[in-house]
């Protein structure tokens, strides 16, 4: 079993490391294939069926189903593989970003029109806890 | 003898490509990014080089997780421009220099920096974009570039000090180079950004500022950063950063700083550029 890491006590964060990558490597290449037109097709017509056909486990697929994201970067998904299946469905980072913050497309494109979201309290787990509850 | 003359570093957010690729550029939100290139431009355009080493990631187009070199270097002919599911990006492609690039490899690798070389490869927004904002829309680039692709979307990517010692060794190679080439080099990415989890949107233009005042005048300093330090301090995605360091390692210890310009945002980024030129 691999050992905790110093970088788990940032919030909100996933590292994308070795064994997430070893998690998540079916996930991704799925995601990759959506880079050819032929596959986009057949992933449209059926994506169920066309998940099948990947080694992923029930817990994957389903994630990419119901397009929860946050749950596809626990599962050993990354956020640039993720990205194929996000224009697929003709969305932007900046849309899948909010959701993954659990705020609208507006409220997001707000923050990040005021400078983003700061460092103070999102560094560590604990402040983000005394900011978030 | 070959020789680096300067060198620019920026950020490569897919966005800004597609407001160029889309005619938006005039509009007010990516106005103030394109801007700020205005002098780079002008900059490029009289130094005029005779190659450019770009300094970039791919995400997740030419290289996926079957194969992910920590360091690359393009030694073809050309580079086609990917398909990033969009279709290819309406930009020339992308000449390479077979000969400097295939005597780069060679030295490096004799320096033990032992980078994998890619004779076949598409190139993503991630050297694309940067091309872009130096020249805008050319129908063909105005010189050969060499990719330099750097793994930082699988963790750990290369240390910020390694990073930079490989800029000396790029350094040392392209100064052994027996024809009188101008090289600029780019370090392409960062500033702080986060794409993914609850702490998506995370900025921090204080850390940026540090950063672009060190990479002038005490990049050593910046070899001392830590990958946690990265993550936290800049984001789960501007740890791209590191790159900068492999363009900061390849000029001179003393430069001097052209230009700087820094805004937030674009999409979900902080956009930092600098261009720096070495003294003689």
């Amino acid at each position: 079993m691999a050992k905790p890491n110093a970088y788990d006590d940032i919030p909100g964060t996933t590292v994308f490391d070795a064994q997430r990558s070893r998690q998540g490597y079916h996930l991704n290449m799925f995601c990759m294939s959506l880079m050819k037109a032929d596959n986009r097709t057949e992933f449209k017509a059926n994506e169920r069926a066309y998940l099948d056909r990947f080694p992923m486990t029930g817990e994957q697929k389903q994630a990419v189903l119901a397009r929860d994201w946050n749950r596809m970067i626990s599962l050993g998904g990354n956020i640039y593989y993720l990205a194929k299946l996000f224009f697929n469905d003709q969305k932007s980072f900046q849309y899948v970003a909010a959701i993954m913050t659990g705020s609208t497309q507006e409220e997001y494109a707000a923050m990040m029109l005021k400078g983003g979201r700061p460092p103070e309290g999102n560094r560590y787990k604990k402040d983000w806890k005394k900011k978030h509850g | 003898m070959a020789r680096i003359i300067g060198g620019a570093t920026m950020s490569h957010v897919p966005a800004i490509g597609a407001a160029l690729d889309n005619g938006k550029s005039g509009e007010p939100y990516w106005k103030k990014v394109f801007d700020g290139f205005e002098r780079s431009k002008e900059w490029i355009r009289k130094v005029k080089p005779d190659v450019i080493l770009l300094v970039y990631n791919d995400h997740a187009v030419a290289f996926s997780l079957d194969i992910v070199p920590t360091f690359a270097l393009g030694c073809a002919a050309e580079f086609p421009v990917a398909d990033e599911g969009w279709g290819p990006r309406p930009v020339p492609k992308v000449i390479g220099h077979p000969e400097l690039a295939a005597h780069i490899a060679q030295s490096v690798i004799l320096d033990e920096f032992d980078l994998t070389v890619v004779n076949k490869m598409e190139v993503d927004h991630g050297l694309t974009v940067p091309l872009s904002l130096m020249y805008g829309q050319p129908k063909a680039w105005p010189c050969p570039v060499i990719p330099l692709p750097v793994n930082v979307v699988l963790y750990p990517p290369p240390t910020a000090n390694r990073c930079y010692q490989l800029g000396r060794a790029l350094r040392k190679a392209i100064r052994s180079y027996d024809e009188d080439l101008r090289v600029v080099v780019f370090g392409t990415g960062g500033m702080s950004h986060q794409l993914q989890g609850p702490r998506a949107g995370f900025i921090n233009s204080k850390f940026d500022r540090r950063f672009l005042n060190l990479m002038t005048r005490d990049p050593k300093a910046l070899t001392r950063i830590t990958h946690l330090e990265l993550l936290r301090e800049s984001g789960s995605e501007g740890i791209e950063l590191v790159m900068w360091l492999i363009m900061r390692g390849a000029l001179d210890a003393k430069v001097r700083e052209v230009h700087r310009f820094y805004h937030v945002p674009a999409s979900n980024t902080a956009v930092g550029h600098l261009i720096l030129e070495n003294l003689k």
